[in-house]
């Protein structure tokens, strides 16, 4: 579902003097359906920098990032606005580290947004969006009400039912049980090993040893990619 | 009894030539306004200084003048402009509708209707019908050229909107020759159906704009409106208590100081015509 | 966008805007498909008002085109090949703009249903009841108070204004929309609601816009693509998110790093 070769980046800092920061080079991965990747290394060897490339949030220097998008093989890194966003609603799941939301919208209606998108009719999005709310533990009375004034971890329940309400092929997991108790992690847990039953591709940045060890199928190290200095 | 040291109806021959030509080309193109070089007049803006010119440039030797202010021959405005066509061009004048073959005119239409001999000249203070809105020349010009009108149709909708139905009742636009749309000066919406296919050529004077505009006769004339809210003219409860006609614009006249009112033909020789046939009304000062 | 395989609706290319010898923008070119939202920001003086009016139909390019799929007759360029009777009613129906300073477009004087039912008007719609009914939906669309229908613009907040502004552009069922700094004068809570209704409203109509504005929070909301503009030249283009995470040119980098913490 996703091949990844040759991928390097780095960043350039015009404003500090032209610097270039290298992250990672010439990796070379593939996730097949029913897998789920964990991305390993220390802090700062570049596992959300990956992530976000293969979001095609970030950018890369060069290579390729494959994902199986329509039937076909889209290169995300050199792919159409139009394009990337299509796969992004159809094909590629993104759970980010802090939820980004608009401002006064409640928190039910930003996880029935990505429903609708699709195609999905309003009422049966709702149901769905309380569904997944209802699992992950959102007490019910913050469903109306907009997530700015939520604790980190309510936010970020509300940032994983965003996602998980939808059945995405691909799913790009970033630390998303950071904030939560073990209760709200086991459901969690359960969530993605679903998916991955289901056949959804799943690569993860997983902070616990426990999550990682239940819900990851391989690691991969970024410490082997780090570029040469 | 034509007045020395002035040439006849008192606007020289280049200036009449000047608003000959714009009335013609006003002709032409029914309800468009054309301008024209105004000249000072010997009265303020406002007491129909368009209209005077009108009238100067189309009137001759033979013509009989006719001059209404409110459909009265007997106002001030009325007899001051008889008065000066009678000094200037030693013409005829005549309080008689079917006697004139020029009426000059301000906010009425003769109740009789008007022949193929006749010409009706109104006197026009803003003759722009989208300035309302609009207060930009350039782009009320752009607007007729483009027939960009819903705009009219806005004031109509507002009118319904606060009163339930179109309250606007004079100066109420219209669509001429199905091109133009076309302020017919403040004459009352009564009057508005009289110009439809009028026998009688329409000319329309504005001083102070310096604009003429025209309706040749049997030209269509539309008053705008709503299907659903569809024109409507004024009409009255009341005959007129002098004359009894049931059929003409009606004025509302206060007869004393505690309020006694009556209603009376705002036309006044319509009005005379019938009393001297005979007709007589019930409400008549006793 | 959820058709793929669809044509662009507008296509832009080469466009260059010279006053006299000063260049207010140049060879800008994109494509804009049915329901994607472009964001342009830059500075005061970047070219991006300029561009706006060239795109909108309201100032002529020195050179280049501005092509829009004219329904019926597909691609044509606004400046070249429609006449400006054609040109104008593109603008008051397959076309809205919604502008900064509300008082340019509403008119101030007349209701607020009466500002909205006047493009049906500008097309052609007679009948009372049928023009007012589409007043009513739209006025709840926009979520502004019924009670308000007779009521004129002059009386309502800034806020209530933009949302009767976004409801008299959208009754004749545009395809695209330009707006001009929507949000910007307007208090934050206010903002966001605005925001809110855009997405929502560009969502459910399909409906493609450009959102020229100096604000990089409303357009990482509301666009799905960005263009960067400096000194009439556009320095960066890409996917609104990407281009704001990862910007790579100096000058994004330095708008994206100006922005104040909350």
């Amino acid at each position: 579902m996703i091949r990844v070769e040759q991928l390097t980046k780095s960043f350039v800092l015009h404003n500090q003097g032209g610097v270039e920061i290298p992250v990672f080079a010439d990796i070379d991965l593939e996730v097949t359906a029913g897998e789920c990747l964990v991305l390993a290394g220390p802090s700062g060897v570049g596992k959300s920098t990956l992530l976000r490339s293969l979001h095609a949030n970030y950018l890369p220097n060069q290579g390729r990032v494959f994902v199986r998008h329509r039937e076909e093989w889209v290169d995300l890194a050199v792919a159409e606005p139009r394009t990337v966003l299509d796969a992004r609603r159809h094909t590629v799941g993104h759970v980010s580290q802090f939820l980004r939301a608009i401002p006064r919208v409640p928190a039910i209606d930003l996880v029935a947004e990505p429903m609708l998108d699709i195609g999905i009719g309003q009422d049966e999005a709702i149901d769905r969006a309380a569904a997944v709310l209802a699992r992950l533990n959102l007490p019910e009375a913050l469903w109306r009400l907009p997530p700015a004034t939520f604790s980190g971890g309510e936010q970020q329940r509300v940032n994983i039912a965003i996602t998980f309400a939808r059945d995405y092929p691909i799913l790009l997991l970033d630390e998303p049980t950071a904030s939560l108790d073990a209760g709200n992690r086991a459901v969690v847990i359960e969530m993605i090993r679903e998916a991955t039953a289901n056949g959804a591709a799943v690569v993860g940045i997983f902070h616990d040893r426990d999550v990682r060890e239940a819900v990851g199928t391989r690691e991969f190290d970024l410490r082997e990619a780090r570029p040469a200095a | 009894m034509n007045a020395t040291g002035y040439n006849f109806a008192y606007l020289d021959e280049q200036t009449k030539r000047m608003i000959r030509r714009a009335i013609l080309k006003a002709v032409a193109i029914p309800g468009y306004q054309v301008p024209f070089g105004g000249r000072e007049m010997p009265l303020p803006y406002g007491w129909g200084t368009g209209g005077i010119q009108v009238t100067a440039s189309i009137i001759g030797a033979d013509d009989v003048l006719k001059v209404i202010d409110q459909g009265a021959d007997d106002t001030t405005n009325a007899v001051n402009i008889r008065r000066f066509f009678a000094k200037t061009a030693g013409v005829t004048t005549t309080e008689h509708t079917t006697d004139a073959t020029i009426i000059q005119t301000r906010h009425r239409i003769p109740e009789v209707l008007l022949s193929a001999h006749q010409t009706i000249v109104y006197q026009v203070p803003t003759p722009e019908p989208l300035r309302w809105i609009e207060p930009r020349e350039a782009e009320t010009r752009k607007m007729h050229a483009l027939t960009e009108y819903g705009i009219m149709h806005v004031g109509l909708y507002e009118d319904i909107a606060r009163f339930g139905r179109v309250t606007t009742s004079y100066n109420y636009p219209v669509r001429v020759n199905a091109r133009y749309v076309m302020s017919p000066s403040p004459i009352p919406k009564f009057d508005n159906p009289k110009m439809d296919q009028m026998d009688a050529l329409q000319l329309f004077g504005a001083g102070r704009e310096k604009r003429v505009y025209a309706i040749p006769p049997h030209t269509s004339v539309e008053s705008l409106d709503f299907e659903d809210h569809p024109f409507q003219i004024e009409t009255w409860e009341e005959r007129c208590a002098l004359c009894d006609a049931d059929d003409s614009f009606l004025d509302e006249v206060i007869t004393d100081d505690a309020g006694t009112r009556m209603h009376v033909c705002s036309d006044s020789d319509y009005c005379r015509d019938r009393q001297e046939a005979g007709h007589v009304g019930d409400g008549g000062p006793e | 966008m959820s058709d793929f395989d669809d044509a662009p609706l507008l296509r832009v290319s080469g466009l260059t805007h010279r006053y006299g010898n000063t260049i207010a923008c140049r060879d800008v070119s994109f494509e804009l498909y049915p329901g994607e939202v472009l964001g342009i920001v830059g500075e005061s003086g970047s070219g991006k008002t300029t561009l706006l009016d060239c795109l909108s139909g309201r100032l002529r390019p020195s050179t280049g085109e501005v092509a829009y799929d004219v329904r019926g007759r597909g691609l044509l360029d606004i400046h070249r090949q429609l006449s400006e009777p054609e040109r104008r009613m593109l603008m008051r129906t397959d076309w809205g703009i919604v502008l900064q300073d509300p008082r340019e477009g509403l008119r101030m004087r007349v209701s607020a249903g009466a500002n909205v039912g006047e493009r049906l008007m500008a097309i052609g719609a007679r009948h009372y009841g049928e023009i007012r009914a589409q007043a009513v939906d739209w006025m709840e669309r926009v979520e502004l108070d019924l009670a308000r229908i007779d009521d004129p613009p002059s009386t309502f907040s800034g806020g209530m204004r933009q949302r009767l502004q976004i409801a008299r552009n959208l009754v004749t069922g545009p395809r695209l929309v330009f707006m001009d700094e929507p949000t910007s004068g307007l208090d934050v809570s206010v903002q966001a609601r605005l925001l809110d209704l855009l997405r929502r409203l560009t969502r459910e109509l399909n409906l493609a816009s450009i959102v020229v504005t100096h604000d990089l929070g409303v357009v990482r909301l509301l666009s799905h693509r960005l263009i960067v503009m400096r000194d009439g030249e556009v320095v960066e283009h890409g996917l609104t998110d990407r281009v704001l995470d990862d910007p790579r040119h100096p000058y994004t980098q330095l708008l994206v790093s100006s922005i104040l913490p909350v």
